[in-house]
């Protein structure tokens, strides 16, 4: 291929061509135009005149130039001009390519496939045999070179694993290829300990050629929660410049829908490997949160699963024997919900009851006495890894609780009495709290001044006392105290849960030491022991490029496996569900670290970036094109036909040409337009039922009844719009007339859709079938069958025929009829609930709190309403007076109609207002 | 034996203009109010046109005896003096008048026709007589005169490039109407009008011109021709033309009112494009003046 800076030519001889152009330049000029024969009467006058001068024969040099530009195109454009032309790559004999495919390569697998197909189609040029491994995948048979063509075809079926390949397999395989081969090695750029080793093993096959993008490669550590932030690091190969990622939370909002929960931005430092995230959630949103993930980077590493380490604590509050009513803030477990109710599941009920529950927490605030069997259960729950919290009260001070031999359920034994500090029978002062010690969970929390003590239930000194004593006063005497029971613990406050022997309960600190006694009960990372034995199924797996997938039926892993957390083809990383719990098993560890392969500087390493040919022939053709067009209208105005007359045609295409972009904002301006008219006034509508006499009556129709309200009523509406289904919105309607007729086409899905919308929304139809002179209602009309194919899909509620004390029976009028050209009782309406009653001096029941999305009958009303456009009725109704007393219950009725869609529910509340009135004054 | 089919297609092809053109006359007649043509002056006739107290030598039997018997004085009874007059006119067929410049504009001689022929409704409505001046349809009065006006009017054999007016068939103290384009030989109209005038004849002058021949709106290289080939002028711009070409024009026009002005005529000019009741006013009133 000939080049010619940065283009090849495919056919570079008709570049020859260009020689000759000034020939071309001379011949054009020498050419005057062509002249225009008119007939015109008046050249009788125009005789003798003589032309200023003869220039305009000649045609002007940039008409000259633009043709020479069109030639010179179409000659260079038919020369084949080819940018960037590839440049074919040496090498010969079979051609191995070995991609990493694990989870970094996820983020530009289409570009990596895309420069393999490239490479593939040169080799495939080069008549050579090819063969593609992926590390996570390799082939169990050895290698098999094929046609490089047949190898580019399959390329599609490549994909990534989630996992990184097992060194020792790898090695192996490597190890035990014969045969020399160039290799073509796609690396993800992360160094894997088996990196330098294999590359020794291929390099002893062949040349070895990297790629390897240049992207980052950044992932995302396991959610760690603790002092109620939820902790992540993002990680990165390399120590590059600064960068900033957005970490999304995902999770099922209330409604049920999977969404972004929360978002919060990573920045790398300049220079460092990791950047925190460190996102503050509310526990409810945070109990909902299924996973974290990097925005926008697909790939496995880029999202960690959450499990049950991030779930809301259940606390199970039981109070003693309340007898004294009513006085809240008293109550022994009033200041513990306020306390617990941000951060914790509360559980009431009794203590068989909520044993069953299995909660993190049971907290017995003022509880002396369990029965037996509760005891035990008790014992059993606490002992398997449950945690007791209890508050002493008068209750604990005057029974004979662990008094003599220690309770199991209990952290010490107890003085009979309790005693009082500070009170008025008593001397010294309220005691104050001791710092807390390092043994002490509640270490580090600052002490305020201002909590004191008054009272307190004191322990018997014992030798186990000091290690279980976890905070004390100020005289030493212990305040709280807790003892190991099993896999749980027992927690014993010294004081009451409320504020009567103590300020503790009013403090923040109270809070605070509720907080560390409760996360100490999470469930910690399982080790390996609690693992052992046990078989856990895969509930959702992770692919590579970070998609969450239900895992479907496979085979259960041993926990020994999980604990270990070697992710594998036999323990691909998800969500991993055991008995009473879920483990999360990711691609990133909590302390993984990311680094960047070094290759040696023997070793070639190209980027991904293909640089696809371009052929310009078709570029260079239009352009061509292009300039002989403006040539065409250049010459067309240069003879005087663009302007003179019979330009007609020239210049209404020319003005055809201009105008094709200013069609599209005309269509914007048309919605733009209707949505104006539709919502600057109240406007009735009607569907469009493709029946151009149907149509206008449906329009007439409304016109007449919104006059009728415009002159009777404080509706005002503007003259009424068509509506068609498929292309117009519907929400700024209140009401939509449906004329049926058995010819009407069936609106498409998407109209449906909008339709359910806009019933749901408030919206109002009515239904008008037109055949209530001929049918009953449902009957075999065609229309009422029409009307039955219609609806089906629509979400309309069950309906009733309209009972006498309906809401649209008073609205505006008084009516028990709803006559339209025909008279029939049959108007069905949604139906009432089935528990409203008729309230005594009331005129009609609360039947329904909304307006009843649907109306449906077949009296014709828009016929009986309609009127042209100077108000003179249309249609005739009845006969003589008779007839026009039906039209005007019948334009009651569509006053009373819209007044219903308007107004709601609003008349029937109007009923209401004396009982309201009355039971105020009361 | 005449072949039936020939002679009915025939006869269809030479009642086809008639009615279009004698409709579109008459609707364009319909426009104006008519009145019996009075001269404005006592005569006889029938319409009233005033009492004048009895002078002596008027007849007995021309006194309004209801009149005077509401007074002292004798009345007598004046009648507006209806006399028919010859109107004759001039209609331009040339081939210059066939031109229109535009799909929905008419051609000057549709136009050209049109107004002529309406003008005729009106006269003959108002009792004149009414005729073409080149002999072949002298000066009568009737609804005939109609139809064999519309007839001629619609003929459509002419040859020339201009027309030059016809004065043949004029009658000494008639009153004449020309209606051409006048853009060829002035002269010819210049002697028309002189011997017109030596008849003691008046009239009006209407030319008919097409929009695109007041505008000249051409540009680039152009071969003028006239409407039968027999002229053409060859330009390089048209557009340098065109001041020079509206500066003839407006000396045409100058000439042919100043022509008239000499004569005693009346001189309008009218575009196709423009509306034909207001010619019809114009041509009308012409009329009507000076009697």
């Amino acid at each position: 291929m000939f080049t010619l800076g940065g283009i090849g030519f495919t056919a570079p001889w008709l570049l020859l061509g260009l020689v000759a152009l000034p020939i071309l330049w001379l011949l054009l000029r020498a050419v005057p135009p062509a002249p225009i024969r008119r007939r015109f009467p008046g050249v009788a006058l125009l005789l003798g005149l003589k032309d200023d001068d003869n220039e305009s024969d000649k045609t002007p040099w940039w008409l000259l130039l633009l043709r020479t530009i069109a030639i010179a195109a179409l000659i260079l454009g038919f020369a084949g001009p080819v940018l960037n032309p590839q440049v074919e790559r040496e090498g010969s004999g079979p051609l191995l390519v070995v991609m990493d495919g694990t989870w970094a390569d996820a983020r530009d697998w289409p570009r990596r496939l895309e420069r393999l197909d490239g490479l593939l189609s040169e080799a495939s040029r080069a008549g050579r045999t090819a063969a593609v491994v992926t590390l996570t995948d390799l082939p169990a048979d050895g290698l098999s070179f094929q046609a490089a063509e047949t190898v580019r075809q399959r390329l599609p079926s490549l994909q990534p694993a989630a996992w990184v390949p097992d060194e020792v397999e790898v090695l192996d395989w490597a190890r035990g290829l014969d045969g020399g081969a160039q290799v073509f090695w796609m690396s993800d750029g992360l160094d894997h300990p088996w990196r330098n080793d294999l590359l020794a093993a291929f390099e002893e096959r062949g040349p070895v050629t990297v790629f390897e993008s240049p992207r980052p490669v950044i992932a995302l550590t396991p959610p760690v929660f603790a002092d109620g932030v939820v902790t992540l690091r993002a990680i990165r190969a390399e120590a590059a410049g600064a960068a900033e990622v957005t970490v999304n939370a995902h999770g099922l909002d209330p409604a049920g829908t999977p969404r972004t929960l929360v978002s919060a931005s990573a920045v790398f430092e300049p220079g460092a490997r990791d950047a925190v995230v460190e996102v503050s959630l509310p526990p409810e949103l945070r109990n909902r949160v299924t996973r974290f993930e990097i925005d926008g980077l697909r790939s496995a590493g880029a999202v960690s699963l959450t499990d049950d380490s991030l779930r809301r604590r259940e606390v199970a509050l039981i109070a003693g024997l309340d007898d004294r009513e009513g006085l809240q803030l008293l109550s022994p477990t009033h200041y513990l919900e306020q306390a617990l109710e941000p951060t914790a599941d509360l559980i009431d009920g009794t203590i068989g009851d909520i044993l069953l529950a299995n909660p993190d927490a049971v907290i017995l605030a003022d509880v002396a006495v369990l029965t037996g069997a509760e005891a035990e259960a008790m014992l059993e729950w606490v002992e398997a890894g449950g945690l007791l919290v209890r508050f002493a009260g008068p209750r604990v001070a005057a029974s004979d609780l662990s008094r003599d031999a220690e309770d199991p359920l209990m952290p010490v034994r107890l003085r009979a009495g309790g005693r009082s500090v500070g009170g008025a029978m008593s001397w010294g002062e309220p005691k104050t709290l001791r710092p807390f010690g390092p043994d002490s969970p509640f270490f580090g929390l600052p002490v305020p001044d201002e909590v004191s003590v008054s009272a307190q239930v004191m322990a018997q000194p014992d030798p186990t006392l000091a290690e279980r004593v976890i905070a004390s006063l100020s005289d030493g005497t212990p305040l709280v105290t807790r003892k190991r029971q099993g896999a749980g613990q027992v927690v014993l406050f010294h004081v009451t849960a409320n504020a009567e022997w103590s300020t503790l309960p009013l403090s923040g600190l109270f809070v605070q030491m509720l907080e560390r006694l409760a996360v100490s009960t999470r469930p910690a990372e399982p080790t390996a022991e609690d693992l052992a034995g046990t078989t856990w199924v895969a509930d959702e797996l992770l692919d590579a490029f970070g998609e969450v997938d239900e895992a479907g039926t496979i085979s259960g892993v041993p926990g020994e496996a999980l604990a270990e957390g070697r992710i594998g083809r036999d323990l691909p990383p998800g969500l991993y569900a055991g008995e009473d719990r879920r483990i999360a098993l990711n691609v990133i560890g909590a302390d993984s670290e990311l680094s960047p392969v070094l290759w040696p500087d023997r070793i070639p390493v190209e980027g991904l970036t293909v640089v696809p040919e371009r052929a310009l022939k078709g570029l260079l053709l239009s352009l061509a094109m292009a300039a002989l067009l403006v040539d065409i209208v250049a010459s067309l105005w240069l003879a005087g036909r663009l302007t003179g007359p019979r330009a007609g045609m020239a210049a209404a295409l020319l003005g055809a040409l201009l105008l094709l972009p200013a069609e599209g904002q005309a269509q914007d301006g048309a919605d733009e337009a209707f949505a104006i008219a539709a919502t600057s006034e109240v406007i009735l509508a009607h569907v469009v039922t493709g029946n151009a006499d149907l149509d206008r009556m449906a329009q007439a129709g409304l016109r007449g009844l919104s006059n009728v309200l415009f002159q009777r009523t404080s509706i005002e509406p503007a003259e009424p719009m068509a509506v068609n289904l498929e292309t117009d919105e519907l929400s700024f309607f209140p009401f939509l007339y449906w004329p049926i007729t058995p010819d009407q086409p069936m609106p498409s899905a998407e109209a449906y859709q909008r339709l359910n919308r806009y019933l749901r929304t408030g919206g109002m139809i009515l239904f008008d079938t037109r055949d209530a002179d001929v049918s009953g209602f449902g009957g075999a009309s065609a229309n009422g069958r029409k009307l039955q194919q219609l609806a089906a899909p629509l979400d309309v509620p069950p309906l009733e025929p309209i009972p006498n004390d309906h809401v649209l029976t008073r609205t505006f009028y008084l009516l028990q009829d709803f006559p339209g050209r025909h008279v029939s009782r049959d108007v069905w309406v949604e139906a009432a609930p089935a528990d409203a009653e008729l309230i005594d001096g009331m005129p009609f029941r609360n039947l329904n709190d909304n307006v009843t999305p649907v109306v449906i009958g077949g009296n014709d009303w828009a016929a009986a309403w309609a009127t042209d456009a100077a108000g003179n009725r249309l249609y005739p109704v009845g006969r003589g007076y008779a007839g026009e007393r039906q039209r005007e219950i019948a334009y009651r009725f569509g006053v009373n109609l819209v007044m219903h869609v308007l107004t709601g529910n609003y008349k029937s509340d109007q009923v209401h207002v004396p009982a309201l009135l009355d039971r105020l004054g009361q | 034996m005449t072949e039936p089919l020939a002679l009915r297609s025939t006869a269809e092809s030479l009642a086809a203009p008639l009615p279009p053109l004698l409709a579109a006359a008459e609707h364009l007649a319909a426009n104006l109010i008519l009145g019996a043509h009075g001269r404005r002056r006592s005569g006889l006739g029938d319409e009233f046109w005033q009492y004048r107290p009895l002078h002596a030598g008027d007849e007995a039997r021309t006194i309004d005896w209801r009149r005077s018997a509401r007074s002292d004085a004798l009345f007598v009874r004046e009648k507006e003096w209806q006399a028919a007059q010859s109107v004759l006119m001039w209609v331009d067929r040339a081939q210059s008048m066939g031109f229109a410049s535009a799909k929905g504009l008419p051609s000057k001689a549709d136009r050209a026709a049109t107004l002529a022929l309406a003008l005729g409704v009106l006269l003959i409505r108002g009792g004149e007589r009414v005729g073409l001046t080149d002999l072949t349809t002298p000066p009568r009065s009737g609804q005939l005169q109609m139809i064999r006006l519309a007839d001629a009017l619609s003929r459509d054999d002419a040859t020339a490039d201009f027309g030059a007016p016809e004065v043949r068939g004029m009658t000494a103290q008639s009153r004449a109407v020309f209606v051409s384009d006048f853009l060829g030989d002035i002269a010819k109209v210049e002697s028309a009008l002189t011997k017109a005038a030596d008849k003691g004849v008046k009239g009006a002058i209407l030319q008919v011109l097409d929009p695109q021949e007041e505008a000249f709106p051409f540009d680039g290289r152009t071969i003028f021709e006239s409407m039968g080939g027999g002229m053409r002028h060859e330009t390089m711009k048209a557009g340098d033309l065109r001041d020079r070409y509206l500066d003839r024009l407006a000396l045409r026009k100058a000439a042919l009112s100043d022509l008239a002005r000499i004569t005693g005529w009346q001189y309008h000019c009218h575009h196709t494009d423009a509306s034909a009741t207001a010619a019809l006013l114009w041509l009308y009133g012409a009329m009507e003046r000076d009697h």
